[in-house]
């Protein structure tokens, strides 16, 4: 699979449905794409695949960044629509250091509640990177715990 | 977040007098009002709160009886106030569609194709919009027609208008778990687990009294001995041998008694921190076999071990050693200050000084180990659940060749834990010199007042020795009391931990007001269930009726929900929208195991315990005669294999069932199934791992199991569905087919397609095609 369609055949546009339509070599088009990161944490701009509405695999794209502007453009909106990952900035207070625990934090995305249903709900990743999953499966990112402010980092190390 | 008013409260216009529950918020009470026209009433509402670039900022979404608006923030020369941005009324075509990936909802507005709008959101209560939708769809359709939205049958719930059976008291969705995080005083909250030993704990308390006053006899004796004895003595005084007798006697005495007395409460309450130890591993374990299959998906066995296991015995440990050293300590501390006080209350101030500001260190150092401790607990589990990871899966770390990166995963691990306590020792370290010199400046303290004192002739120096030999007692015992600053923090973490399991509350909870079934007869009722796996939809909105004695094959890619909807019918998991109910009755509110009781479990990958053939069989069912085990076994097409066993049916099966064949094992599943006799049988991919000879046999033992029951069925060969009335087609969490296989195969759709790939498949033999034809014949006769 990893070698479909790795050179740009296909085509993409938007369709009145303000859905992304793929068409491909052979001019037939798909309706309703999905487009799906294959690593999105660990290299979100590798691997990309364009998933009919069906489940099948249309198109593979090695990287995005060998992507032609129009189609990168195109691609990197409608991701953008799609993935919701706030980045946590600080995190201004919890309301318990036993899980659940309720933080007031600070995103990229602006201010928000989120609820940490236990410990086990903090993922360290590489290079001091934190993914927070809260109740509702919404995902925080921490990018860098040393570069959090020493209130949060304070806050966070309780938990870790 | 999503709401629906009930109509019948509202008038027109006027906004429910109350505001309280899970009315629209105040918040947005103004700015609906002043948009509501004369006969509009507001019918539901749906806070949105994301706006187009993600961004947290609350919006509101509300559905009348004529349109549908979207409040929220707009730019103003007054700034940034709420405002109606867009409003759609009612008109043929539009449809609203909701989708969600990665926790983000979002709902669209369609016009025929077109996309009129889309709102963005995170789910933040466990309702979900499947009824704002279904809301707008009825309130368009009515507008558009002219007729009245149809009344629900079931009475809903007032609140948020999810179908309420009559047995059901509170609604399900309104009433889901609440976040409160355990207390801080966890180690108090083990007194549930030492009630029922209050009494033999009173006497260990008063015989502990005891024991601490006879060791305090022996220093109040020295200053008789000192006064009366040796200062006359070196006076010129002979010594009198009867008091001298009658004062060692004295200390002799005291030292026997406090002897006596020490043990048999040492004995006691050793005898009931135990007892309580072995409480709490119970009940955690009780409770934790309770859970719902949702929290052991979400747990590592290593750190649940952990839990039960060592987390109770240093409780246990803390509570037979420590917390009884302490609390003679602390005894001791009160007594002497007593007695001090009574010999001499100035000597005794300044004897006593110190002792606050040691409180206060301890309080201090408290805090800071105190988080050191639970860190270490997580640190010590994570190490415990590399081991558990890859011990179980040496095979393919082996065959992978990957011993090097298992072993630097767990140095890593170890390297954490190394790291963690380094900080830790660092606080430590400091505290227990930091107490002993203390103790050192305390004791030169007693000693250059309690001089000053003796030279104005106002104390004796008998009772400067008493004071000495009491307060080097006192200042010792400190030093170890110092000590319980970490055990009891290690405790509690213990406690916390293992109050973690006990407080999670299963997510499939056992009713409060159970209905019983006399007679079950089988008929399944799914309505518009849904079912999120974190952040996952995995069933949407799904509806099936199966009737008492039906056949029902699921069909479909793997991943489309099949096992995840057998799962919601054993009520391993509770579905999060609609309901699924056995004979009318809701199954949330039905007893779990006597409604588990009623449903018979295949599974592709059978479990067989360590233990005989015949427990295994039996294991639903302990006591079934011998009789009726053969039975089952023989109806399963087990007995003939079983007796080519050396030892019949008392032969151990090993660990998972080791020793026999894929096929064996799984017709011992299904004899086990058989036994308990369930109304309801489920059969997950039970053919799935065996070879065709194999499956042959296990679809002829099947055969007899599915007799007369409520059966639903998986399976990937389609062959094997040929006694199915219906075959239900899924596809991503939705039902898109449902039919006999003619009309499937007739109508060429997604059954259509799957078949025809089987039949393509070179993994399809011959046979399997045959007696899909056979069946074709079959259903065509019939």
């Amino acid at each position: 699979m990893t070698t479909l369609n790795s050179n740009i055949d296909f085509k993409l546009a938007h369709n009145a449905a303000g859905q992304l339509q793929f068409t491909d070599s052979d001019g037939t088009v798909f309706d309703g794409i999905n487009l799906v990161r294959a690593f999105p944490i660990s290299a979100p701009d590798e691997g990309l695949s364009i998933i009919s509405q069906q489940g099948h695999e249309l198109a593979w794209i090695p990287s995005l960044v060998d992507m032609p502007a129009q189609i990168k453009e195109l691609i990197e909106a409608e991701l953008a629509q799609r993935e919701f990952m706030p980045v946590i900035q600080r995190i201004h207070q919890v309301s318990s250091f036993a899980t659940p625990s309720i933080w007031d934090v600070a995103t990229d995305k602006g201010n928000t509640q989120l609820t940490l249903k236990a410990e086990d709900q903090i993922w360290r990743l590489k290079n001091n990177r934190l993914l927070i999953t809260d109740k509702n499966g919404v995902n925080f990112m921490v990018n860098n715990i040393e570069q959090l402010d020493k209130h949060s980092r304070k806050l966070l190390d309780r938990f870790l | 977040m999503l709401n629906v008013v009930n109509s019948t409260t509202v008038n027109s216009k006027t906004l429910p007098p109350n505001p309280s529950s899970r009315l629209l918020p105040n918040f947005w009470q103004p700015i609906v009002q002043s948009h509501l026209n004369d006969a509009e009433e507001l019918q539901a509402w749906l806070e949105i709160n994301l706006d187009e670039q993600l961004h947290f900022t609350e919006h509101l979404l509300v559905i009348t009886n004529r349109r549908l608006v979207y409040f929220g923030p707009a730019k103003t020369d007054a700034g940034v106030q709420n405002a109606l941005l867009r409003e759609y009324v009612y008109r043929n075509g539009l449809k609203l569609c909701q989708h969600d990936h990665a926790g983000i909802y979002s709902l669209e507005l369609f016009d025929q194709n077109l996309r009129l709008d889309s709102w963005r959101y995170t789910l933040t209560s466990d309702t979900s919009s499947t009824r704002f939708i279904k809301q707008f769809e009825q309130q368009c359709t009515s507008y558009v027609s002219g007729k009245p939205v149809p009344v629900e049958a079931t009475e809903p719930c007032p609140k948020c208008r999810y179908p309420l059976t009559a047995e059901q008291d509170e609604c399900p969705q309104c009433s889901s778990e609440i976040d409160t995080p355990p207390s801080t005083w966890t180690l108090f909250r083990l007194w549930r687990f030492a009630k029922p030993y209050q009494w033999q704990l009173l006497a260990g308390f008063l015989l502990m009294l005891a024991s601490t006053a006879a060791t305090l006899v022996p220093p109040y004796l020295t200053i008789p001995l000192m006064d009366k004895v040796l200062i006359p003595y070196q006076n010129g005084v002979p010594i009198d041998t009867g008091l001298v007798g009658l004062l060692l006697g004295g200390l002799l005495g005291s030292a026997l008694l406090a002897w006596g007395l020490g043990w048999s409460k040492t004995y006691i309450l050793a005898l009931v921190s135990e007892r309580i130890g072995a409480d709490l591993r119970t009940i955690t374990y009780d409770h934790l076999l309770k859970l719902s299959l949702e929290y052991f998906g979400g747990k590592r066995t290593g750190d649940l071990m952990a839990r039960i296991g060592s987390e109770s015995d240093r409780i246990c440990v803390f509570l037979s050693l420590h917390l009884l050293d302490f609390a003679t300590d602390v005894l001791m501390i009160i007594m002497t200050a007593a007695i001090l006080i009574s010999i001499n209350p100035e000597l005794a101030l300044v004897t006593l000084l110190p002792l606050p500001f040691i409180a206060w260190m301890i309080h201090i150092v408290r805090d800071k180990l105190r988080t050191g401790f639970e860190k270490i607990d997580r640190v010590w589990s994570e190490v415990s659940n590399v081991l558990a990871d890859t011990i179980p899966g040496i095979r393919v770390v082996k065959a992978f060749a990957q011993e090097s990166r298992e072993s630097s995963r767990f140095r890593e691990a170890n390297q954490h834990n190394l790291a963690v306590n380094d900080r830790i020792n660092k606080i430590w370290s400091l505290f227990s010199p930091s107490v002993t010199l203390l103790t050192e400046i305390g004791l030169l303290l007693v000693w250059a007042f309690g001089i000053w004192q003796i030279s104005k002739d106002e104390i004796s120096v008998g009772v400067l020795t008493a004071f000495l030999a009491y307060i080097s007692r006192f200042y010792t015992r400190l030093d170890s009391m110092s000590r319980i600053v970490s055990v009891t923090q290690k405790a509690a973490s213990g406690a916390k931990r293992i109050f973690d399991i006990l407080d999670h509350v299963s997510s499939v909870p056992e009713p409060s007001n159970p209905v019983h079934l006399d007679k079950v007869s089988g008929k399944i009722e799914i309505r518009s269930a849904g079912f999120r796996y974190g952040n996952r939809a995995v069933i949407k909105d799904l509806n099936l009726i199966i009737e008492p004695g039906e056949m029902i094959g699921l069909v479909g890619h793997s991943g489309s929900g099949k096992s995840t909807l057998v799962n919601l019918m054993c009520r391993f998991y509770d579905v999060s929208a609609g309901s699924i109910s056995l004979d009318g009755v809701n199954i949330r509110s039905l007893p779990i195991s006597e409604y588990r009781r009623n449903i018979g479990l295949v599974l592709q990958e059978p479990f067989l315990f360590f233990g005989s053939i015949a427990e295994n069989i039996a294991y639903g069912k302990p006591d079934a005669t011998r009789a009726e085990i053969i039975e089952a076994a023989r109806a399963a097409h087990a007995h003939e294999f079983i007796l080519r066993l050396p030892h019949g049916y008392d032969s151990l099966v090993g660990e998972r069932g080791h020793g026999l064949s894929g096929g064996e094992r799984q017709r011992i599943s299904i004899a086990r199934a058989l036994l308990i006799d369930p109304r309801i049988l489920i059969l997950d991919e039970a053919t799935a791992s065996v070879d065709t000879e194999t499956e042959k046999e296990i679809q002829r033992a099947l055969d007899n199991l599915v007799h007369g029951r409520t059966t639903i069925a998986i399976a990937h060969r389609l062959s094997t569905l040929h006694k199915a009335n219906r075959l239900v087609v899924m596809d991503r969490g939705q039902i898109v087919e449902v039919g006999s296989h003619d009309e499937l195969m007739a109508s060429e759709g997604a059954y259509y397609r799957l078949y025809q790939a089987q039949a393509r498949n070179v993994d399809t033999d011959l046979d399997d095609i045959s007696s899909d034809e056979r069946i074709a014949n079959k259903e065509a006769s019939a």
